[in-house]
């Protein structure tokens, strides 16, 4: 099992972040990787077991289902049930806290996930520093810009 | 109606450094301002879950808590309040951090739930949030910014800003193994970004004896101290300023492309340092940390080997040989090797070698071709004497890494040598692949996880004492020994 783990602190409160990254259909709204995204058989995107439909900036093409959503610990969890990243058993979870002390918030991005051992360093670094911190880098810079 | 309190804050050093103070359930009395006193009751270890602290506070209240819950792997601390002379009632608080993995900081969660007699909800809020948790923040970071987090308990700053006294080894002038000579020196405590180690056991590498030869002067200057060695391990005496992760008493290991390690207390930087697993020996870690390291890169980075690779491997006894023969059997490749006699045969065998070739005169072509029809990579330390033959052994396409060079330097390859078999050829250094404390760290565990599952066997350790260096440089060139070679300090 690969474990993943990144973190941030983003210049804006829980609050506000949340607001920008909770729609689970809204990827290509903030991340820069992702293209565009449906939500299968035209279901709400907050309605937990969802599948989002959604293609990456490099045309791969991933489905991922919303396993639970808390708009009280500001947390979304989902599993990817098809892609061709070459991953299996995939949970990751996306999540802020606040800081108390300053307008600004926690933000933590982890996964696990099984892979062939000849992979892992690729894999980790393409969604440890590709998908998740290539994200939060976009969300700070969104942030700092206002 | 129970009260929460939550308050978090972001801590400007890594979180080794902070879970370190507030993972001691003692240590408020030295970093809190509002704690005058703190002790563990009945003598107990602050960190054994179920011990009573009890506390005088600076206002003269006194407070006894219970440790509930201790977490390394969260980085978390439960406790509660079991007697006070404030009425905070059912008082349950938690300590939690997280580290923040774009900039080497700590997220520190601080909260707690509580009830209190009417009326005094606000005035009790209050205390908690401002009082203890607010102010608390600012003590921690004070405490850390002075570095008192560094100094152990009941100790003065002493020593640490004093020169140490050190035995070393130094190479009067580039040549043979007698110009090894120990003398007495002296240590300067750790500057900006440094650790200051005491050495236990110190690695004996090949480049130890071409830098004594002189082949690479850029490398060890004999203008400077002339002391060779690029890894050690041991303990950390103290720490210079701007120095996170690292804390005196921490078990280390370190490799890094300036040499000195023949010594038995150092100053290096501490982007060299990795921490040691307590399963790891001082030993073990000075035969293993630079050999294990340029093994994992050669194998996972450079190679590419994987299931069906046929591998040459020259010198398969030696300290590095026997971890690639072992770690590359273990990715299902399959491992030929070269060594000078039938006693090395027999132990690289034991380490995964599965077709050994017995040579004295640099021949092996032949027999790597009638084997398996050539190699697919070549991992070579013998230099000038097996240049033609590790062309001839090589597949086509194959990839010829010339890691050492025992029998002499390589003479200039004709690239056209390398096109009858479109053969790539790598001549890598491993300071290059562990160039940041983090890739360093990543290869080192790899390392030990290896050597935990089994992957990599222990191989033989041949010790010296450090006075006898030189008899380690005249046992390493002479071709006789097996595995890895230490000096013991």
């Amino acid at each position: 099992m690969i474990r993943i783990y990144v973190s941030t602190v983003i210049d804006a409160s829980a609050d506000t972040v949340w607001s920008r990254i909770r729609d689970f259909n809204g990827l290509p709204q903030w991340h820069p990787a992702i293209t565009d995204s449906r939500i299968e058989n035209g279901g709400a995107s907050d309605r937990v077991g969802c599948i989002r439909h959604f293609h990456t900036r490099d045309g791969g093409m991933i489905r991922e289902r919303l396993l639970a959503l808390s708009d009280y610990e500001y947390s979304c969890s989902y599993e990817i049930i098809e892609s061709a990243m070459g991953v299996e058993n995939y949970v990751a979870t996306l999540k802020l806290m606040p800081v108390t002390d300053g307008n600004r918030c926690f933000a933590e991005w982890s996964a696990e996930f099984d892979c062939a051992e000849a992979r892992e360093r690729e894999l980790t670094s393409t969604i440890g520093d590709g998908v998740f911190q290539g994200g939060f880098d976009a969300l700070k810079r969104h942030f700092s810009r206002r | 109606m129970l009260q929460r309190i939550v308050r978090s804050t972001i801590i400007d050093a890594p979180i080794e450094r902070v879970w370190a103070v507030l993972r001691d359930f003692n240590s408020h009395e030295q970093w809190h301002a509002v704690v005058e006193r703190s002790r563990i009751e009945g003598g107990e270890k602050s960190d054994r879950v179920g011990c009573v602290r009890a506390f005088t506070l600076k206002d003269g209240n006194r407070i006894r808590e219970q440790l509930l819950t201790l977490d390394e792997r969260e980085h978390k601390s439960t406790y509660c309040i079991v007697e006070a002379t404030v009425p905070l009632q059912r008082y349950v608080a938690t300590v939690t951090l997280k580290p923040v993995t774009d900039g080497g900081r700590t997220f520190w969660h601080w909260e707690s739930t509580f009830a209190t007699p009417p009326g005094m909800e606000r005035e009790l809020r209050e205390m908690v949030a401002q009082g203890v948790y607010e102010a608390g923040f600012e003590n921690l970071r004070r405490h850390l910014r002075t570095g008192n987090d560094l100094q152990a308990r009941g100790t003065t700053p002493m020593p640490t800003a004093l020169p140490l006294p050190s035995r070393r080894v130094v190479l009067r002038r580039y040549g043979g193994p007698e110009q090894l000579v120990a003398e007495d020196a002296e240590t300067p405590a750790p500057r900006d970004g440094e650790v200051r180690i005491q050495q236990r056991a110190i690695g004996v590498n090949f480049i130890d004896v071409y830098l004594r030869r002189g082949w690479i002067p850029a490398m060890l200057p004999l203008a400077v101290a002339g002391v060779p060695g690029m890894e050690a391990a041991g303990s950390v005496l103290d720490v210079g300023p701007n120095v996170g992760g690292l804390l005196p008493g921490d078990r280390v290991a370190y490799l890094g492309p300036v040499a000195g390690a023949y010594c038995s207390v150092r100053c290096v930087p501490a982007d060299w340092v990795v921490h040691l697993p307590a399963a790891v020996e001082d030993e073990t870690a000075a035969a293993l940390l630079l050999k294990g390291v340029t093994a994992d890169y050669l194998l996972r980075d450079l190679g590419r080997v994987g299931p069906g690779t046929r591998l040459l491997v020259h010198a398969a006894a030696g300290g590095v040989g026997l971890l690639v023969c072992a770690w590359a059997r273990r990715l299902g490749a399959r491992v030929m090797g070269t060594v000078s006699s039938e006693e090395k045969a027999r132990v690289a065998r034991e380490h995964g070698c599965e077709h050994v070739i017995v040579t004295r005169d640099y021949r092996f072509a032949d027999a790597v071709q009638r084997h398996a029809g050539g190699a697919d990579v070549v991992i070579d330390g013998l230099g000038d004497a097996a240049r033609d033959e590790n062309i001839a052994a090589l597949a086509r396409r194959g990839h010829w890494v010339s890691l050492g060079q025992a029998s002499g330097p390589l003479a200039a390859i004709d690239p056209d040598a390398l096109l009858a078999k479109s053969l790539t050829f790598s001549r890598p250094v491993v300071f290059d692949y562990v160039a940041t404390r983090a890739a360093l760290a990543e290869r080192a565990d790899r390392v030990w996880a290896a050597l935990a599952d089994g992957s990599l066997k222990l191989p033989p350790i041949e010790r010296h004492a450090l006075a006898a260096a030189a008899s380690a440089h005249e046992r390493l060139e002479s071709r006789r020994t097996v595995g890895a070679l230490v000096l013991v300090a």
